[in-house]
């Protein structure tokens, strides 16, 4: 059982050695493409650009008015929430909602599964910028909307068409980004 | 306190692990030769000092110390303890911190007992292992310190996702951390033996335990992953070729392929430079894997992982070690000698046919994670799925079957196919009648049709090495090997009748109603909302009854977490020896169709738990092995140090 002599023809070619490292530095190649290319990798609403899904939803506070797409479509460019008394970062947005309000913006509210009392609480507390809120309590028009999560905030020309789609709360240093927003869909 | 602590801790190991590379490579130099004697212990106190700051961290979480950043950011003072525990690595720094933990304490354990590689090979692996982990301490230290301070203390914490509060997934991603890591002592080892040209069966011996330690944890974290993405995520699935997915497999390929070539290497002397390079190529595929899962470069189911930044620092990491290992290995694998020859049929040959078949899958693989990446580049954007993976793998998987099939009862070096015909014949006879069967009794497409056909010859096969041993005194390891191929034919024969046999339904059901799927009759009894410590959810209450037989209650559920408000649903299954019924609770359907109409999916999937206890199978053909393994090694040194110490009390 001792060993055979060694055969050249069992050695590795010279370039075979190469190769795995060749491969390597290809595939190095192709991640750096990729990773710094500036490829658009942000969650582009595929809505951007259409009309509001139609929905008529129920007030929700009673003895308000509640939310339609046809309220959207007055010319006028408006301000969408999707917001739920039982989501935190709602309550971090609303003071930038209200200064919106405070400026003139028509703001609308969708709340999202959510009780009466619950919802008349919040907005004791965090401030009330809505002109109207609809109740979507089975989450139907959130979906339709291709909103993934509360809060969310959709720009919305005077024609009812969908301009920009703000995905978590709007924080204190994007209110002039919001602002230009609306303004460019005003013309 | 016990942050600045941890961090303290990390910083002192960091700073041995430099120590640790320039003594090892100082020592292999005639003048460092005095540095040789501290590099094993150092080795040893960085390992315990990454542990205290392990400890540290999780301390921190257990406490809900909110003054952390990465406790505000991932945990919330509501949340079970085991949660708030798991919490600790259920992020990207505390993962990392227990990547480089367990890297440095299998670090200090190396330097501890393996005495069995010559000294200079001992001290160029453990330089290797330094210069390994000196990239992660710099990773850990510079650009994602797991106990950074916030300025200001948070009221309370944003919670941890949802999908990953789950005792499941608290446990998976440490296991296959201990993979990789197994598999970064196997790349020193690789190393240590490419700088000082002793590649030999010594160095597969000293390398084999971690290969088949860190082998055993990438079969687990597999297979209890794909269990996970099955129940939890609802969609019925248990392998979606998903990047994240991939990025697990591709290592576990390797792995696989190094643990057949060692085995070569170990016992015959052969595959020296192959072997080495899958040494490399198989940490490489564990760290590329944690790059693309981590750096956000490809999009994913398990997208809660992702940074672009720390995407490129893994790449800076990747390109200097890999290309490096790469580069050593070009300039010196030309003057490893080439091992002992072998004939065309032999042990070796069979294993050969593995590799190549494994090496193939893997590049199969590879190529289908990143094809996406090639398109982007000439902005096409396209995903490349089970149409492409299944039938491609399938191409170099079938063949491979059929050669464990046979290979194991191989000599090693020469052979003849007539020897091992006549005991191949039983196999060869269920094949056929499988196949028979199947042709009369079925249509099923051709994939499961093979798998269908292959498995239960293949699990007589692997039990035919037993033949004519005796049972009690067969090593473990044989038992071992034995055991793992069961397991892949149990596996096999699970996925191939999950795609064969499964069943889908899509009810629309009110309370009282009932529906038919299969063999079964499910009746839903009511939609119930039920609270738990940090969600609440609406609750299926269905009965299950298996053709006439007494009902089970199963309780899908569709949960909503409040912080961060996430819905998931919680799906229900019931498993019987024969299969698994899975309901999950979707929404109620809309007003129009009436009131209180809940939309209900059920599967009905006849052997499916056979893929995950295959899977736990051919982990514990791992776990078999490794102890057989020890167990002989050790037996051996005791007994050379025994001959030693006779030979020296004779005076010889």
């Amino acid at each position: 059982m001792t060993g055979e002599p060694e055969s050249a023809a069992n050695k590795p070619s010279r370039w075979m050695i190469w190769l795995p490292l060749a491969l390597f530095l290809g595939f190095i190649a192709l991640v750096m493409i990729g990773l710094y290319r500036p490829a658009p990798r942000d969650v582009a609403s595929t809505l951007i650009g259409k009309p509001m899904p139609e929905f008529d939803l129920p007030p929700g506070l009673p003895g308000r008015p509640g939310l339609a797409s046809a309220d959207l479509k007055g010319g006028e460019p408006h301000l969408v929430n999707v917001f739920a008394s039982w989501c935190l970062p709602c309550r971090v947005e609303a003071p930038q909602l209200e200064r919106l309000a405070a400026m003139g913006v028509p703001v609308e509210g969708i709340s999202v599964r959510d009780r009466t009392e619950d919802l008349k609480q919040f907005l004791a507390r965090y401030g009330d910028p809505f002109q109207r809120i609809g109740a979507d309590d089975d989450g139907q028009v959130q979906l339709a909307l291709g909103s993934s999560g509360v809060p969310e905030t959709y720009v919305i020309d005077g024609k009812g068409v969908i301009r920009y789609q703000h995905i978590g709360e709007i924080r204190a240093e994007q209110i002039p980004m919001i602002l230009e927003k609306l303004e460019e869909a005003r013309r | 306190m016990t942050a600045e602590f941890g961090l303290a801790a990390l910083w002192l190991a960091a700073a041995l692990a430099a120590f640790q590379l320039i003594a090892g490579s100082l020592a292999l130099t005639e003048r460092g030769a005095p540095l040789a004697g501290a590099v094993r212990p150092v080795a040893v106190v960085q390992g315990l000092l990454t542990l205290i700051a392990f400890v540290a961290l999780i301390l921190v979480f257990a406490n809900t110390d909110l003054s952390v950043k990465l406790v505000a950011m991932n945990s919330h003072s509501m949340k079970p303890l085991i949660f708030k525990i798991a919490g600790a690595w259920g992020n990207h720094e505390g993962s990392m911190l227990l990547w480089v933990t367990v890297m440095s304490l299998a670090g200090g354990f190396v330097a501890l007992v393996e005495r069995r590689l010559p000294e200079r090979t001992m001290l160029a692996t453990l330089a290797g292992q330094a210069f390994v982990s000196l990239g992660f301490y710099a990773f850990l230290l510079i650009s994602s310190n797991p106990f950074e301070r916030l300025p200001v203390v948070p009221v309370e914490g944003n919670g941890l996702n949802p999908l990953l509060q789950d005792l499941g997934l608290a446990f998976h991603p440490p296991t296959l951390y201990l993979g990789y890591v197994g598999l970064s002592i196997a790349f020193s080892f690789a190393i240590g033996a490419l700088i000082t040209r002793e590649v030999g069966p010594a160095f597969a011996r000293a390398m084999r335990p971690w290969v088949l330690g860190a082998w055993i944890f990438l079969t687990l974290g597999i297979t209890a992953g794909s269990y996970w993405a099955y129940y939890e995520l609802g969609w019925g699935g248990w392998w979606f070729w998903d990047p994240v997915e991939n990025a697990s497999l591709m290592p576990w390929l390797a792995a696989t392929a190094l643990l057949h070539s060692a085995s070569v290497l170990a016992s015959r002397n052969a595959l020296r430079a192959w072997t080495v390079m899958l040494g490399v190529v198989a940490f490489s595929m564990s760290m590329i894997g944690t790059f693309l899962v981590r750096s956000g470069i490809l999009t994913s189911v398990h997208a809660f992982a992702v940074d672009p930044e720390r995407g490129s620092f893994i790449l800076g990491l990747l390109a200097i070690y890999i290309g490096g290992a790469l580069v050593l290995f070009g300039l010196r694998a030309g003057t490893v000698t080439e091992g002992q020859r072998f004939a065309p049929v032999s042990r070796e040959s069979a294993l050969v046919v593995n590799n190549v078949a494994l090496s193939a899958i893997l590049g199969i693989v590879l190529f289908g994670t990143l094809y996406p990446l090639v398109t982007e580049a000439f902005d096409t954007k396209v995903s490349v799925g089970p149409p492409y993976f299944n039938p491609m793998g399938a191409i170099f998987f079938i063949p491979m079957l059929l050669v464990l099939a046979v290979g194991p009862l191989l000599r090693w070096r020469r052979d003849s196919l007539g020897r091992v015909r006549k005991i191949l014949l039983i196999p060869a006879a269920v094949l056929a009648v499988a196949v028979v069967a199947l042709l009369i009794f079925s249509d099923v497409k051709v994939l499961p049709f093979l798998g269908l056909a292959l498995a239960p010859a293949l699990a007589i096969a692997s039990l035919v090495p037993l033949r004519g041993r005796n049972l009690r005194r067969t090593p473990l390891a044989t038992w071992g090997m034995v055991v793992a191929h069961f397991g892949i034919a149990v596996a096999l024969f699970g996925m191939a009748s999950e795609s064969a046999f499964s069943v889908e339904r899509l009810v629309a059901m009110r309370a009282g109603d009932s529906t038919e799927i299969g063999p079964w009759k499910v009746r839903l009894e009511a939609v119930e909302p039920v609270a738990g410590p940090n969600w609440t959810a609406l609750e299926a209450r269905m009965v299950a009854r298996y053709e006439s037989g007494s009902g089970t209650t199963i309780l899908p559920q569709a949960r909503s977490f409040w912080s961060p408000p996430q819905q998931t649903t919680e799906s229900a299954l019931l498993t019987r020896w024969n299969g698994q019924l899975y309901a999950v609770l979707g929404g109620e359907t809309p007003a129009a169709s009436g009131p209180g109409r809940w939309q209900v999916r059920l599967w009905w999937k006849p052997f499916v738990s056979m893929i995950w206890y295959g899977g736990v199978l051919i982990a514990l053909g791992g776990v078999l092995a490794v102890i057989g393994r020890t167990w002989s090694d050790v037996k051996r040194i005791v007994a050379r140090d025994k001959i030693a110490y006779r030979r020296e009390r004779q005076g010889r």
